[in-house]
């Protein structure tokens, strides 16, 4: 007895060391990112601050918009434990559709100037899109996936199957080449922060993903809806035991996880394009951000966006020049360290 | 549970087709032997590697592609010597081979390592993310690829003959069947059963379910590491766009429409994807239902649709239940779920790699 507190600490500290690693390699990146980073494309952070701002702004954009998508697909995943690999084949649908709803409000095809399009003339677009493709994820799920509720690695290769036949027919019907959903006016025009120009458009993007995060809260949280949702992620056999119409709110919940993916795409569309490959990137970012923060958890699609959203926006800017083409290990990094302190990632549970 | 008696007569089909494909080139044209069977033996070999970690890990990979092109890259990089990029280590060409897949061997351990506590839909999506990362490493990183990849790559010396290149992949792909059945009845095989079952109970028994898991991964990622070989010496150049999720998807594909759990089904998809998408153009009728000639992928699409939604056993289950007389009932109620391949019963005690 005498020696087990002794043992104690030594297992203690083994086990607490990928934690202890975890803390090192922050410290070492902010201690990097401040005072060191000589020679890099940013510079360090306190000789350079509006670099630092506008890295910073740039993260937290495109965590933004990894959320709407992410959130999507975890909100699916927690209640139903449907996989939906076909979530990236919606991202890109609804950025074509998109794309051609706002041509036809705006009447041209090619040269439309940000002048042309009012606001209303990329919020209509964007709900009319994402409804259609919230429609179409219903129709898939009661068409294909609700009967075979359970069996998640068969529902995983339906979605891939459709994700492949999807993406063959929007390439005929859309073509290879890149489109770009253009922003309204009134959001296209720059800042001055620090001595750097940004683009408001970012910042549009950021406030209407933080719109959608909001609603998405309070519909989880403050509806009867949202409540049954959340009960439904913990014990679904109980939420049915109760008399509640689980079909129905599995399809509402469908609705609302593909209309995400549509929200996101007509947001990717205006802010990257739409082009034929773009539905495996987003489906890659939502796999990577649901991963890092536990599948099924919507704290952990916001944790996981930052994470991803930072290493994206500060791996390239802060590597020194002439590897700035490692920065894509960064990422991959970022998931072998999760991966090592916590398998199921930051907020999940095991199935 | 497959009876010995149809166990037999598998073996028999089975070795009647590979007499056959040894004779093949005596009388199949350049095209058929060097072009479709070719290719359809070494995605078939690829495809192998998901359906023995499927059946007997539970573990459905879509990292096996990527592992064969770390390979076709470790390839390149070390046998060209003056090539427009790359190390061009300029190694002996059977040095390069042993130096390919030492490579990929290291890094289908630690990929497996950190896969080896998830599984199931976990790890169907881990290994995508691996997929999807390394393809962006070799395009980004240029000391080892860049995006136009690494051309002019030559074979050793054999095997710059076509019809020799054909043998090999043959060869190679009955040394796999064999291996991967055999497998099935080793010690190592039987535990890995048992953890693709109940990973808890065989923790509790002493057994180190995550080295299982990893030493399995790291056999796949070696076979695989076999078939990229001759991927790229039959193509004689490898670029990061062919280890993109499209082809990723597809050596997947592969594996589904054959029969995820059946090793015969990897090679009997492997047929079925590359006749389709060498004569879908020719399929009469086809550009009439509203697919313009060139639509193969909504074709192979709509194949593993029906097929996941019908019979999720594949086509080489269906010829298993049409063999047996008992005709295309109803679908079984679990897609993946491996035949349980084994005839003695799982050992109970430690016995297996603790």
């Amino acid at each position: 007895m005498v020696d087990t507190p002794v043992r104690t600490s030594t297992r203690d500290v083994a086990r607490r060391l990928p934690a202890l690693t975890v803390w090192l390699v922050l410290a070492f990146v902010a201690v990097w990112v401040l005072f060191l980073a000589e020679g890099t494309s940013a510079g360090p952070a306190v000789d350079d601050p509006g670099r630092f701002v506008v890295t910073l702004l740039d993260a937290l954009t495109f965590a933004g918009l990894l959320f709407v998508v992410a959130s999507g697909f975890t909100l699916i995943f927690g209640l139903m434990r449907t996989v939906n690999m076909a979530h990236g084949s919606l991202f890109l649908l609804a950025g074509f559709t998109a794309i051609a709803i706002q041509q036809s409000m705006v009447g041209k095809t090619t040269n439309i100037a940000p002048e042309d399009v009012s606001i209303w003339s990329w919020i209509g677009p964007l709900l009319l899109a994402a409804a259609l493709v919230a429609v179409l994820g219903v129709v898939m799920h009661q068409v294909f996936l609700r009967w075979n509720q359970g069996q998640e690695l068969r529902q995983a290769l339906i979605t891939i199957a459709i994700s492949v036949i999807l993406a063959d027919q929007m390439l005929r019907q859309f073509g290879g080449l890149a489109k770009t959903m253009v922003w309204p006016g009134a959001v296209s025009h720059f800042v001055e922060l620090f001595g750097e120009r940004y683009a408001t458009s970012r910042l549009f993007m950021l406030a209407v993903a933080l719109v959608v995060g909001v609603a998405l809260w309070l519909w989880l949280t403050r509806t009867r809806m949202g409540m049954v949702i959340r009960a439904g992620v913990d014990d679904e056999g109980m939420v049915r035991a109760l008399g509640i119409n689980a079909t129905l709110v599995f399809a509402v919940t469908f609705f609302v996880g593909a209309f995400l993916a549509g929200v996101g795409g007509v947001m990717g569309a205006s802010f990257a394009g739409a082009a034929t490959g773009s539905d495996g990137t987003w489906l890659l970012n939502s796999l990577v951000v649901v991963i890092i923060g536990g599948l099924g958890s919507i704290k952990g699609a916001v944790a996981g966006s930052l994470l991803y959203g930072t290493v994206v926006a500060f791996s390239p800017a802060y590597l020194p020049s002439q590897y700035t083409f490692y920065s894509v290990i960064f990422s991959f990094a970022l998931l072998a360290l999760v991966l090592a302190v916590r398998p199921y990632g930051l907020f999940g549970r095991p199935a | 549970m497959i009876s010995r008696r149809s166990l037999t007569r598998t073996n028999a089909v089975v070795a009647a087709v590979v007499v056959l494909l040894l004779v093949l080139p005596a009388f199949g044209s350049d095209f058929f032997v060097r072009f479709i069977m070719t290719q359809t033996l070494i995605l078939g070999l690829m495809a192998a590697t998901i359906v023995f970690l499927t059946a007997y890990g539970g573990m459905i990979s879509l990292a096996q592609l990527l592992l064969a092109g770390v390979a076709g890259f470790m390839f390149g990089n070390a046998a060209l010597s003056e090539g427009a990029r790359g190390l061009n280590l300029g190694l002996s060409p059977w040095v390069a081979v042993v130096f390919a897949l030492a490579v990929t061997t290291v890094v289908a351990f630690l990929l497996g390592a950190l896969a080896s506590r998830t599984t199931g839909i976990y790890f169907l999506m881990l290994t995508l993310v691996y997929g999807v990362i390394g393809y962006t490493v070799f395009a980004q990183v240029v000391t080892i690829s860049g995006p136009s990849g690494i051309t002019s790559i030559v074979a050793p010396e054999p095997f710059t003959e076509p019809v020799n290149l054909y043998y090999a992949a043959l060869v190679l792909s009955v040394l796999a069947y064999i291996a991967f059945r055999a497998i099935g009845r080793t010690n190592f095989g039987l535990a890995m059963q048992g953890v693709r079952d109940d990973p808890i109970r065989m923790s509790s028994l002493g057994f180190n379910v995550a080295l299982h898991r990893t030493l399995a991964f790291t056999l796949g990622g070696l076979v695989a590491g076999v078939a990229g070989l001759l991927n790229v010496w039959w193509r004689k150049q490898i670029d990061p766009a062919s280890i993109n999720i499209g082809p990723t998807l597809a050596i997947l594909i592969i594996a589904v429409i054959g029969g995820i759990s059946y090793f015969e089904g990897a090679w009997l998809g492997a047929l079925v994807y590359v006749l389709l998408n060498t004569y879908t153009k020719s399929i009469p009728l086809i550009d009439q239902i509203g697919l313009t000639p060139d639509r193969f992928n909504t074709v192979i699409g709509l194949m593993v649709l029906l097929i996941m939604v019908l019979s999720p056993e594949g086509l080489a289950g269906i010829l298993e239940r049409l063999s047996r007389g008992r005709g295309l009932g109803k679908p079984t109620q679990h897609s993946v779920e491996p035949p349980t391949t084994s005839t003695s019963p799982v050992r109970t005690g430690p016995g297996g790699l603790q």
